[in-house]
């Protein structure tokens, strides 16, 4: 049997549709300072507090690169599996708006400080997919501009001009708004393990454009367009799917794909027009003069690379091979290096099989239903790994568990005090359940005699009957066992 | 005593330190000067009460026995340099009204090594010309005469024409010029003054308004070799606030002046016979080969192949990047704004009134030789043109030590001469711009007078961070051409 899963199609007049997505993403570099300025990077401070005389393009203020802005890059490009450039070159990027006070953006053009890499990407069913990454480079952050603060002008705020980003961008490699989804959060998961970046797109610390052409399977590429900044990885996969449609229904009618840059409405879920490839700005790169070309030492990627974390799918495995978990619940447990860093607890703590389920479905179903973090969460590591051992050893049963659960999550208590504290210890005690079973077996000799007589479906009730006696703390295996030997005897 | 205005920055330094005149004195001496000049129209802002204050202290300093390098010596600053507090507008109307909130590296190093600011001199907007008449200010005019009963108005030469017209009226003991492709010693050649271009990356440009990043270069504006040395020893200097700035020594320029040039080897590049040539510059240029042979250096005929290519490559490559540092000033954060229904309207608005016509004509070609469809033909090329001629001079330098040239093909020339063919005008750079393409360091050293009575210099060409040979074949020039000429505006001025 074969895990493959049905190739994504659009279905059209003229038949099937294949889609061909490749995706740039600009993640903003975790960094004190910016890329090229001493102002602060940090997100959130009063409008225009955090402006170095160079962001705001004051006459004769050159650049210099942040060394930390560089080594996160190398950081990340490492962790795409990618190669490092030697050299790469910065390159002013021409264009005109208020929010971009020099003019240009510093970029970096034909030599970028990383090359091609790849990404494994994780699919429903447990199939991974190999997504290329093309390049990444470094580039500063324009400001902002405000347009809904006054009637007729425009405010701007320069605490992000001069910001450093990456630009990711991938292969034409993905052919659904799933993978493009499963892309998005695997870079993005990627990201946040090597703390190059924060992955918040909400905030606008990662941003998306997507390319998007359509062709019948096996034909060669079709022209595609841009959409640009869409802010959340839903939202990607509704723009993807919508000028997937809106491609496929061109062409059926008669029409070409214009090569443009269209912009995603996420009110309307739909993409209009920006700008055609006529109107296209003509940047005018070229190399920028203030800057000498970045020229990486071979010992500077060596001491990057001693000092990786351990990433995702290295994570995943050893999570599988250490904890004999499945690669479904690993993946799960990985996305998030804190739900990782928890899980592991757990596992150290206490049952790593228990644990993972007990952490996926009742933990982050609980964290999830009161809006926390897991970094908040009222349970500790600790303290589920201790529960875990409570259930496989045969102290509570896994029904008791659950509410000794709801009242850690709710209390922050220990496991064991709970159990102790409320005395839901499970009733392993031949003895008393013997006497529990006679006592409900005496009370029903209607029942009994039915069972006797072939209506065996009558188990269940006196089971039911026997943990109710015991407020469900009576041993659910020993009950079964003690009524079936009494009831046949 | 000769007038104080009439001593050289190594003489007033030293006349300072030994408390024969205080640097208040020499100040208020050069403040009547600046007041004096005005005819020429060199200061765009005068800092008098600045240039007080920082003599008294100057003066303080040289009580307490901590004098520095260039204590109490008056100088002019060309607009292109940001002044702290200081009306700074490089020439252009764009730049109405604005005063950095910051120093740049290379004033602020002359402050720290004692110098007194007068004030601002005027320049080609945005270093853009080589008359010094392209700015907002209104030209700048030559101290020199051709003749005593010769009354036209002749330029200082630009872009750092006020600074060179500052020197030679005895206005400022000296000034800061830059050059980018031969804005210090096109005008020093004009004026009777020495310039000298360092080497790409000796100074700074942290602080001074870019015109062409790969091409700008500070540098000291004098009336002797020895004071252009005192002087680049103080501005010089690594910056980290430039990347581009490199990171070495600065020699001891002064202790190498008078090295002489016995058993140097002197190029004499045969491009540099241009059509075009004046006369005058052939003889000067034969005499200088003269003067450097008497005192012992071999002269070595070389070939610079790619000279020919260079001035096109250059207004390429500046007005390149030019397009680009120009892009700033539009109006939305500081300088000239004039309103708009859009933003675009207001951009074209503001660029059109605020840049004057060469600004302009550089903008649009750098913008074109950028543009998509253009690049390969005009800035790529360029960019190997660059390298070329780089690699001529790498190659010669395997043989000789240092490259003598004329400063310039001709003269300074009268006021409005050329203002509407900017080619002629681009050729006024044909012995200058290489220098600049190449990064290396390059000097002018007045020669002598032509025949009608202006002076010319004669340009050497150094290895790259070998400023010390250039100052010392620049001092052997000095002597043999013993140049000893004032401009008559001096005596008609009261100077």
């Amino acid at each position: 049997m074969t895990n493959e899963i049905p190739p994504y199609r659009i279905t059209g007049e003229t038949g099937e549709w294949e889609l061909v997505i490749g995706l740039e993403v600009h993640a903003q570099v975790i960094s004190d300072s910016k890329l090229f300025s001493g102002a602060s990077a940090r997100f959130g401070a009063d409008p225009n507090a955090q402006v170095a005389f160079l962001d705001a393009g004051m006459p004769g203020m050159l650049p210099v690169v942040n060394e930390v802005c560089v080594d996160q890059a190398i950081r990340t490009g490492l962790g795409l599996h990618a190669r490092v450039n030697h050299k790469s070159v910065f390159s002013r990027k021409n264009y005109f708006y208020a929010d971009l006070p020099l003019g240009y953006q510093i970029s970096q053009y034909d030599e970028p400080i990383i090359g091609e890499g790849e990404i494994d990407i994780d699919l429903p069913g447990g199939v991974t997919k190999t997504v290329g990454i093309e390049r990444l480079h470094l580039e500063m952050d324009a400001g902002k501009s405000l347009h809904d603060q006054h009637p007729s002008k425009s405010y701007i705020d320069l605490n992000r001009a001069g910001v450093a980003l990456m630009e990711i961008v991938s292969k034409p490699d993905m052919r659904s708004p799933d993978e493009a989804a499963a892309y998005l959060t695997k870079l993005r998961s990627i990201l946040r393990y090597l703390g190059t970046c924060d992955g918040n797109m909400e905030e606008g610390s990662m941003r998306c454009d997507a390319n998007v052409s359509v062709r019948k399977p096996g034909d060669p590429l079709g022209t595609r367009c841009e959409i640009k900044n869409v802010n959340s990885i839903r939202f990607v996969k509704q723009a993807i799917e919508y000028e997937a449609r809106r491609q496929v229904a061109l062409i059926e009618e008669g029409g070409t794909v214009q090569q443009e840059t269209r912009l995603f409405d996420a009110r309307k879920g739909e993409t209009r027009s920006m700008r055609s490839k006529e109107h296209a700005h003509d940047y005018r790169y070229f190399p920028e003069p203030d800057l000498l070309p970045l020229i990486l030492e071979d010992t500077r990627v060596e001491k990057i690379k001693q000092s990786m974390p351990e990433l995702p799918d290295d994570k995943k495995k050893r999570f599988v091979a250490e904890y004999g978990i499945t690669p479904y619940d690993a993946s799960v447990l990985v996305a998030e290096k804190e739900d990782a860093a928890f899980y592991e607890g757990v596992a150290k703590q206490g049952d790593p099989k228990l644990g993972a389920n007990w952490t996926i479905t009742e933990l982050f179903g609980a964290l999830n239903a009161a809006g926390k973090p897991i970094t908040e969460s009222p349970v500790s590591a600790e303290n589920l790994g201790k529960l875990t051992l409570l259930i496989k050893d045969g102290t509570i049963s896994g029904r008791i568990a659950k509410d000794v659960f709801a009242e850690m999550f709710e209390t922050g208590k220990a496991p064991d005090a709970i159990v102790e504290e409320k005395g839901l210890k499970q009733v392993s005690d031949s003895g008393a359940i013997e006497a529990l079973v006679d006592e409900v077996l005496t009370a029903n000799p209607d029942k009994v005699e039915q069972f006797r007589g072939g209506k065996e479906k009558l188990l269940g009730f006196f089971v039911g009957q026997v943990m109710k006696k015991s407020q469900g703390k009576a041993n659910p295996g020993m009950v079964n066992e003690v009524l079936k030997s009494k009831l046949s005897a | 005593m000769t007038k104080l205005t009439d001593m050289t920055l190594a003489e007033a330094v030293d006349g300072l330190a030994r408390k024969d005149f205080s640097a208040v004195e020499l100040t208020e001496d050069y403040i009547k000067a600046m007041e004096a000049s005005r005819p020429l129209n060199i200061y765009v802002t005068e800092t008098p009460e600045k240039a007080r204050d920082m003599a008294k202290a100057s003066d303080a300093r040289i009580a307490a026995g901590t004098v520095g390098p260039m204590e109490g010596v008056p100088l002019g600053i060309k607009d292109l340099y940001c002044s702290e507090g200081v009306r700074t507008q490089a020439g252009s109307h764009i730049l109405d009204g604005f005063v950095p909130p910051y120093e740049s590296t290379v004033t602020a190093n002359l402050w720290k090594a004692g110098a007194v600011h007068l004030g601002k001199v005027n320049m080609d907007e945005f270093a853009m010309g080589s008359s010094t008449t392209t700015t907002v200010w209104g030209a700048t005019i030559n101290p020199w005469k051709r003749r005593a009963d010769d009354k036209t108005d002749l330029v200082a030469g630009g872009s750092s024409g006020g600074s060179s017209a500052v020197v030679a009226a005895h206005a400022a003991l000296a000034a800061t010029g830059t050059d980018t492709g031969g804005s210090i010693r096109q005008p020093a050649s004009y004026t009777g003054i020495v310039g000298i271009k360092p080497t790409y990356g000796r100074c700074s440009r942290w602080g001074i308004v870019a015109f062409a990043s790969s091409l700008d270069q500070a540098g000291p504006m004098t009336r002797t070799v020895e004071d252009a040395a005192i002087m680049l020893g103080a501005m010089a200097g690594h910056d980290p606030k430039d990347s581009t700035s490199v990171n070495v020594a600065v020699p001891d320029f002064r202790a190498a002046v008078e090295r002489g040039v016995k058993g140097l080897k002197v190029g004499i590049p045969k491009e540099y016979r241009v059509d075009g040539m004046s006369a005058d510059a052939e003889r000067l240029w034969q005499q200088g080969i003269e003067w450097l042979k008497a005192e012992g250096a071999e002269i070595v005929d070389i070939s610079l192949p790619h000279t020919k290519y260079a001035l096109p490559a250059y207004y390429i490559i500046a007005n390149a990047e030019a397009s680009a540092n120009l892009a700033r000033y539009d109006g939305v954060r500081f300088g000239l704004r004039v309103e708009g229904d859009s933003l675009d309207e207001m951009y074209e608005n503001t660029r059109g009134a605020g840049f004057g016509a060469e600004v302009k004509r550089r903008i649009l070609t750098g913008t074109y030789v950028l543009s998509a469809g253009y690049y390969d033909a005009y800035y790529r090329k360029a960019q190997k043109v660059r390298a070329r001629i780089a690699e001529d001079f790498e190659r010669v330098y395997e043989t000789v030590d240092v490259i003598l040239t004329p400063a310039t093909p001709t003269p300074a020339f009268p006021v409005g001469q050329d203002a509407d063919d900017p080619v002629a005008m681009y050729l006024n750079d044909v012995f200058t711009v290489t220098v600049n393409l190449a990064g290396l360091p390059g000097i002018s050293v007045p020669a002598g007078l032509t025949a009608e009575g202006l002076p010319m210099g004669l340009q050497l060409i150094g290895k790259a961070f070998d400023e010390e040979t250039v100052f010392a074949a620049g001092r052997v020039l000095e002597r043999g051409a013993d140049f000893t000429a004032k401009p008559s505006f001096l005596a008609d001025a009261g100077i």
